[in-house]
């Protein structure tokens, strides 16, 4: 018999018990500390700094956000390369919209910008429904739809804009990407909120679990009376609400719209998403792996560019570390594999 | 036809042959033999061991230590692949391994391209292969069209065409009248009489009892594994060929009900273009209905009609006085209808999930509160509930799935179902793949279910499972139900009969077979 331990755990008892839960995150936050020393040594004075992180803070906020909407979806077993893309749709709407109600001029500025902010979510929701439905209902590869309907949302915003940036919104809604409020970025604590709402519902609610059902097995899932095809679309409502978020937050920083936009981060939040420890094939995968990795990859970027470290190696860099993890996890699963037999 | 039982001797001879997997004994110390110029029926029921020898032949298993392959004098303890093939002994599986996309001239010289040592395709070489063996089999077509774009039939041919480029000594053929149509298996029985007459030995498995003493010249019959019995034609007759194949009338020990009481479904004359044709019957509270009938007799095809899986063109289905038409899984689950799929691997268990994210699936909606969070506390008592309740083991709610056995693997999802308490369990061969011991487990489980009420409806291949448990049996013949009897009255013989083409009275007699309940 196992003699029952009667105390409350101390927190010691609860670091290990977290270590064993989860391995993966302690070499994620490891990752993490050693880069931030690591950048401290190289640019002394220059890393370490209140500006810095704060930097940071505005920049890493719309890329994480579309990393969780990517997360969510690879989850699944999906991938969704239309997720920047109906960011931009949705913010050029609202981007029109605003410039058109701030010129008349019959409106006040929170009218104004509560309407943009709806009307981007609204087209992200859109864009959303979309996908799920030809992922969901009609059936076909994630990747073929949202390859296509990256191509349609894409020209659909060039449409509009005829390929130059939409400005003259009102001036209020700057504030949004550049604000701060006791030195934190309003945009990093808006990242907080969606982590939070995303970490709720993902790993909180019959959702969240359908999702990891979903992209462990499907067919099982359904044949379980889960109604695959509403978790499924909702999977990619969501990423577009991701979408549309991180749209918001772009446009008011650049304090235009312009189809695009962001077009690099598809492929980041895919990477993120991967560092992060979702497998690619669906089915496993959390909130907070995504979370560090984009953390990971921020540290990485902003301290290679103070440094003075040219943009390209930094893509160079990132890119092999995405490898080494991914053979890293390919070698680790496979041990697990032959375990298991 | 020619008797060609003076041929001299055979040209493949399997000697005490076995093939033992994990927990399952596939084949037992099986003497076979064929002689080029016959042709010689292999006839079992579904699970008796034919694959697995067929696969042997073809080296694709490995037989246990202690047996002997010889093939034209040469004896080998087992097989590779390339020593069989070298040795001529080609299988046409029932799907034919065709590549689908590519063309019929490619499909039929393709052993000749892997074998020549150039960098480029010798289209004219592959032509003339293609076409000297299709001239071999008297057969005229396109070498150009893609292999995907014919019918079964024609694949077929090209299959067979293959085999001669691959210089086939003996010619395994799977089922191959299974898709057939009348008019085409005779085709198929001209080229097969043809290639016996030119001295190739060939292995015909088939369940279709009229065409086996048509083609064939001797007869060996698998049961469990073991060899049950080889004779020429001469000497079999339909209703020994019966009871060869089913063994003894003892079955195992029967655990049957009362019988049920009231009806809870009504299913009246569903139809589906290609699966099933004109299916009804009726299920009671508290019964077992089992349903059998030989692979491809459209029972899981039926069964999942009432899942939602497979929707009837036409017919009515009736729960408890209501018509329904279940569209999808969830709708069935809403219903009240609970379906145990055939492949637990695949349909049934999210195997890297642990036990407890799949024994509380159906039901998970239910721990969430108004803020859709789930009491995670309140799923963990219900998943070890269900757990203690089936006896899984080990009872861990947090161990991988994959890492469990069959059977309990099968429990957990029984108990997923049984968590949602639903009205009908239907489940598909309960038992595939699981030890003995966790059988009569299953059972006994299915049959406490139904005593406690339930409707149960159990599909299964497996003769002496359907008689263990079931109160009525349904036998279902290519799409049709041949007929339902009283689990008491039934036994391997009558049901095996119902099952096979032309049965014990050679052609049917729709007249004749009894739809009593």
């Amino acid at each position: 018999m196992e003699k029952v331990n009667n105390n409350p755990p101390t927190i010691g008892d609860r670091v290990i018990q977290g270590i064993r839960k989860d391995p993966r995150m302690v070499f994620l936050a490891l990752v993490l500390i050693g880069l931030i020393v690591l950048m401290s040594i190289l640019a002394p004075g220059r890393f370490l700094t209140v500006r810095n992180f704060k930097n940071m803070g505005f920049q890493m906020a719309e890329f994480g956000i579309l990393a969780i909407g990517m997360s969510v979806v690879i989850m699944t077993g999906g991938i969704n390369l239309s997720l920047v893309s109906s960011s931009m749709l949705g913010a050029i709407v609202g981007a029109y919209l605003m410039r058109a109600l701030n010129q008349a001029g019959t409106m006040s500025d929170w009218s104004i910008i509560l309407i943009g902010i709806a009307s981007i979510l609204t087209v992200s929701v859109l864009c959303g429904l979309v996908n799920g439905f030809f992922v969901a209902y009609v059936g076909v590869v994630p990747m073929l739809v949202t390859l296509g309907t990256q191509t349609v949302f894409n020209g659909i915003s060039l449409n509009i804009t005829r390929g130059s940036g939409i400005s003259g919104f009102p001036k209020v809604f700057q504030k949004i990407g550049s604000g701060t409020l006791f030195d934190i970025p309003y945009t990093l604590l808006i990242y907080i909120v969606v982590i939070l709402i995303a970490w709720y519902l993902v790993q909180k609610t019959p959702w969240g679990v359908h999702v990891y059902m979903v992209g462990g097995n499907e067919k099982a899932t359904r044949y379980s009376g889960v109604n695959t095809k509403k978790v499924l679309t909702l999977v990619y409502v969501f990423s577009a609400v991701m979408a549309g978020i991180a749209g918001i937050l772009m446009i008011s920083r650049y304090n235009s719209a312009k189809a695009d936009y962001g077009s690099s981060y598809t492929m980041m939040a895919i990477a993120a998403t991967v560092l992060g420890g979702t497998d690619i094939n669906g089915g496993s995968g959390k909130v907070w792996g995504t979370v560090m990795a984009v953390l990971i990859l921020q540290v990485l970027s902003s301290g290679f560019n103070i440094i003075g470290i040219n943009r390209n190696i930094t893509d160079i860099v990132t890119g092999l570390i995405l490898i080494a993890v991914l053979s890293i996890n390919h070698f680790t699963s496979k041990e697990k594999i032959r375990k298991s037999k | 036809m020619s008797q060609n039982e003076n041929v001299s001797k055979p040209y493949l001879r399997l000697k005490n042959i076995s093939k033992t997997f994990p927990g399952v004994k596939a084949l037992q110390n099986i003497d076979f033999d064929v002689r080029l110029g016959e042709v010689h029926a292999l006839i079992g029921e579904n699970g008796a061991g034919k694959s697995t020898l067929i696969k042997i032949l073809a080296g694709v298993y490995k037989p246990d230590a202690g047996g002997i392959l010889e093939v034209d004098g040469v004896e080998y303890p087992s097989l590779t692949t390339k020593e069989s093939m070298h040795h001529g002994i080609i299988a046409i599986y029932q799907d034919f391994s065709l590549f689908p996309t590519l063309s019929v001239k490619e499909n039929i010289a393709f052993s000749e391209q892997m074998d020549s040592k150039g960098w480029l395709m010798n289209w004219r070489e592959v032509e003339k292969t293609a076409r000297q063996a299709l001239d071999n089999l008297g057969v005229k077509g396109d070498l150009n069209i893609r292999a995907n774009m014919l019918s079964t039939a024609k694949q077929q041919l090209v299959a067979i065409a293959r085999a001669l480029v691959y210089d086939a000594k003996i010619l395994i053929m799977d089922e191959p009248t299974s898709a057939l149509s009348s008019g085409e298996v005779d085709a198929l029985f001209q080229i097969v009489n043809k290639l016996r007459d030119q001295g190739m030995g060939i292995i015909f498995i088939s369940h279709k009892l009229d065409e086996l003493f048509r083609i064939s010249d001797r007869m060996t019959v698998l049961r469990d594994g073991l060899k049950i019995a080889t004779a020429p034609k001469s000497e079999m007759t339909r209703k020994k060929l019966i009871s060869l194949m089913v063994g003894r009338e003892v079955s195992d020990e029967r655990m049957l009900g009362e019988g049920g009481s009231d009806v809870v479904l009504e299913v009246k004359n569903i139809c589906k273009k290609g699966n099933f044709e004109d299916v009804s019957f009726t299920l009671k509270k508290g019964e077992i209905l089992g349903i059998t009938g030989l692979v491809g007799a459209g029972r899981t095809e039926t069964i999942q009609a009432l899942f939602g899986l497979n929707e009837p063109d036409s017919g009515e289905i009736w729960l408890e006085g209501k018509k329904i038409s279940p569209k999808s899984p969830a709708e069935a689950e809403k219903l009240g209808i609970a379906f145990v799929p055939e492949s637990r691997q695949t349909e049934g268990l999210i195997l890297q999930q642990n036990v407890e994210n799949n024994i509380t699936l159906p039901i998970l909606e239910k721990f969430a509160n108004k803020l859709m969070r789930i009491d995670f506390k309140k799923r963990r008592t219900r998943a070890e509930e269900l757990i203690k309740q089936l006896d899984v083991r080990p009872n861990y709610p947090h161990m991988e799935t994959s890492k469990l056995s069959g059977g309990n693997q099968q429990k957990i999802v029984i108990a997923k179902w049984l968590a949602t308490n639903p009205k009908i369990l239907i489940v598909d061969e309960p038992t595939n793949g699981i030890d003995v011991g966790a059988k009569t487990e299953i059972h006994k489980l299915l049959r406490s279910l139904a005593d406690q009420g339930m409707a149960v409806i159990m599909v299964s291949s497996e003769l002496p499972e359907i008689l263990a448990v079931s109160d009525r049996v349904l036998v279902m013949r290519q799409g049709r139900v041949s007929a339902i009897v009283d689990g008491a009255d039934a036994d391997q013989e009558l049901l095996m009969s119902h099952s096979v083409q032309g049965g014990l009275h050679g052609h049917d007699k729709k007249g004749q077979e009894a739809h009593h309940e």
